[in-house]
């Protein structure tokens, strides 16, 4: 556990761009901030200058054209990849020198672009590893079958079953997670990650592979997620239609430098935005 | 009846092997170790009833020892490749240190004790606890090993690492051998052998550790320890995203297995009497993998399976000693061929669910109308075997 000496108190408060963080996490300790985070990778410099301060239970999006560098901004929040520069804090503690589980332990959990399920692995089981920090069992009550063992199965039996109610997967517990249909992937490897019991929740192309039904679903989806846990919730989308309808903040990544910043209506009008997917218009 | 059941259920049937009234009856918690544990003792008792009064001969029930010993070696290996997912080829190394630890701890402390040769085989209380102490003394010193090794080696994959074991238990081979010269002890005996173990293995001994071994298996495997390890074999990027501390676990899984091939180095000791480093060579490991892979990975039973078999082919092929080896090699290549999974790739025979499965009346015949959801079935057993 990090030590009081390593807590930033800094505070939300708002800053040059007005509006940018929801007013009801005003004034609390920003769950997850990244100051001037960037990395290069030998002579290329694949994000630069990255900083965000997110509120309690703010939505966010993060668009950009292809290798704007999003996802390495969520390995570089993650500490999959360690920063060249920067901070990043989770709550107000800085996550430097942390392992990818100690990371996800302060309070980060993510999902990835191309599923990353515990396939040969039931889905049950599949919420019940995310729940591993949360369990406390001795590997010796665990050999021995000791009363400790059963009653913590027990409880984090029904807590997984309950996990899986939000999204009504309860039907498929006993099912091996690499037999799901796509969509249900996706779900699981949501709640896999919200068994984590986190703070901030990434989320990596959600709607990937999704049709507008799914789409529209996933929407609620998330706004159901924020409003029972309570976390904020950072997502990468190329889906606008998501995007515009779930984000209360946007930001726009281009070679590794966010271009714009505002909520999605702002961020719609900006020319620098429709620039870099679009190209300048050329001048005869 | 079954047909119309599954029609009204989503694509994948979560539940398929509930019964007809809708209610999956099951056995209570209690009642499947009791039963478990009955069937356990029934099979000792008559095996030892069998040697006692003659009906297997002095020969059959010193194989009946090596087959107990290799499913221990076997099941231990397969927490590393099977659930794991990593490919160790040192187990031979882990073994031999549990084999010396146990027999000089054993040796030295019946010196000091005054427990004699011919206690161990009549079983005297004092000599029990000594075999006992000597097997978790080799257990441990195989686990220290394992420590070792484990730390720096399971930062490698695949190759590297199957490499490093193997030097590693060549490594504890030429200590063995060379120790006693070198460094002027008097531990191993070099290469003229360990002699004057107590015979102590036996039987009931033998098959006793099989059951404790495979039963703390099986617990291991089905708590957040086993879910973590199995988590790493499926995704190591999205297990240490998910909070699992891979470093950890590895290491844990490395050294469990470390320790049961101990214990079964120990009893091994106990068997054949005489310790020479060179039984604990290359091969030796490679036998074993040879028994995992060949049973099934990350599958119990099946390890324990290839193991009988592999043990007891090349007994039962001594009449045709110039070809067996030739009919064990031809076995090996038709089954990789055939199922490259392994026998029973990563099926577990739960005897619970069997009786459950009675008590329901759910037979497989049943179903015989309903080809697809006889399949599915059979992929939810295999996921079931998984917990």
């Amino acid at each position: 556990m990090p030590s009081d000496k390593r807590k930033r108190r800094s505070v939300l408060v708002q800053m040059e761009t007005p509006n940018l963080i929801p007013e009801r996490d005003l004034g609390t300790i920003p769950v997850l901030q990244a100051e001037h985070l960037g990395i290069d990778f030998g002579g290329l410099t694949a994000v630069d200058d990255f900083n965000i301060a997110m509120g309690k239970t703010e939505i966010s999006g993060l668009i950009g054209p292809n290798g704007a560098g999003k996802t390495t901004i969520f390995n570089l929040l993650t500490n999959v990849y360690k920063p060249t520069r920067g901070t990043v804090l989770i709550d107000g503690y800085d996550t430097a020198g942390k392992s990818v589980a100690e990371v996800n332990r302060m309070g980060i959990a993510r999902t990835f672009q191309n599923i990353r399920l515990f396939s040969q692995m039931t889905v049950e089981q599949n919420v019940l590893v995310g729940f591993g920090n949360t369990m406390s069992t001795h590997l010796i009550t665990d050999m021995l079958r000791l009363p400790g063992h059963w009653r913590q199965e027990a409880e984090f039996h029904e807590r997984a079953l309950e996990l899986l109610d939000i999204f009504d997967m309860r039907k498929y517990a006993d099912t091996q997670a690499g037999n799901l249909p796509y969509g249900a992937q996706r779900r699981l490897e949501i709640l896999r990650a919200l068994a984590t019991g986190p703070k901030v929740l990434l989320l990596d192309e959600p709607a990937a592979g999704m049709n507008p039904a799914e789409t529209e679903e996933l929407m609620e989806n998330i706004q159901k997620i924020r409003d029972e846990f309570q976390i904020a919730i950072l997502l990468i989308e190329h889906d606008m239609s998501l995007v515009m309808g779930v984000c209360e903040v946007v930001g726009v990544l281009d070679y590794g430098k966010i271009i714009a910043k505002g909520t999605p209506e702002q961020i719609q009008n900006d020319p620098r935005v429709i620039e870099a997917y679009l190209g300048k218009q050329e001048v005869k | 009846m079954r047909h119309e059941k599954t029609e009204d259920k989503p694509v994948i049937s979560a539940s398929a092997s509930k019964g007809d009234t809708g209610v999956y009856r099951r056995l209570p918690m209690p009642a499947r170790y009791a039963i478990n544990a009955v069937v356990v003792l029934v099979l000792l008792v008559l095996g030892e009833l069998m040697i006692d009064g003659g009906a297997i001969n002095r020969y059959q029930s010193t194989v009946l020892e090596q087959v107990g010993i290799y499913i221990i070696l076997a099941v231990s290996l397969n927490i590393a490749t099977g659930y794991l997912g990593q490919l160790p080829l040192g187990h031979a190394g882990f073994m031999s240190m549990g084999a010396y630890g146990c027999s000089i701890f054993i040796i030295r402390m019946s010196e000091v004790l005054g427990v004699g040769a011919r206690d161990f085989v009549t079983g005297t209380p004092m000599a029990l606890v000594l075999v006992i102490g000597g097997l978790v003394v080799g257990g441990l010193c195989a686990a220290v090993a394992g420590i070792v090794i484990g730390i720096p080696a399971l930062r490698l994959k695949g190759d590297y690492l199957a490499i490093i074991t193997l030097a590693f238990a060549e490594i504890i081979r030429v200590v063995m051998l060379n120790i006693d010269d070198v460094l002027g002890f008097e531990l191993t005996g070099g290469a003229a052998g360990l002699t004057g173990i107590p015979g102590f293995s036996s039987f009931l001994l033998v098959f006793g550790c099989v059951a404790v071994v495979c039963f703390l298996i099986h617990t291991m495997m089905k708590s957040r320890h086993g879910r973590a390890i199995l988590a790493i074999r499926d995704n190591e990027i999205a297990a240490e995203a998910t909070g699992v501390n891979t470093t950890y676990y590895k290491t844990l899984a490395f050294v469990v297995s470390a320790f049961f091939a101990g214990v079964a180095g120990g009893l091994y000791a106990g068997c054949v009497g005489v310790l020479q480093p060179a039984v604990f060579g290359f091969m030796k490991s490679i036998e074993i993998l040879v028994m995992v892979v060949l049973g099934g990975m990350g599958s119990m039973l099946g390890s324990a399976l290839s193991a009988t078999v592999l043990t007891i082919l090349p007994e039962a092929l001594r009449a045709f000693s110039e070809y067996r080896m030739i009919a064990y090699a031809v076995v090996l290549i038709i089954v990789m061929i055939f199922r490259p999974q392994g026998l029973l790739g990563s099926y577990d025979f739960s005897l619970s669910r069997v009786i459950e499965r009675v008590m329901n009346r759910d037979f497989p015949w049943k179903r015989r109308d309903d080809k697809p959801a006889a399949e599915k079935d059979g992929e939810e057993v295999s996921a079931h075997a998984e917990r």
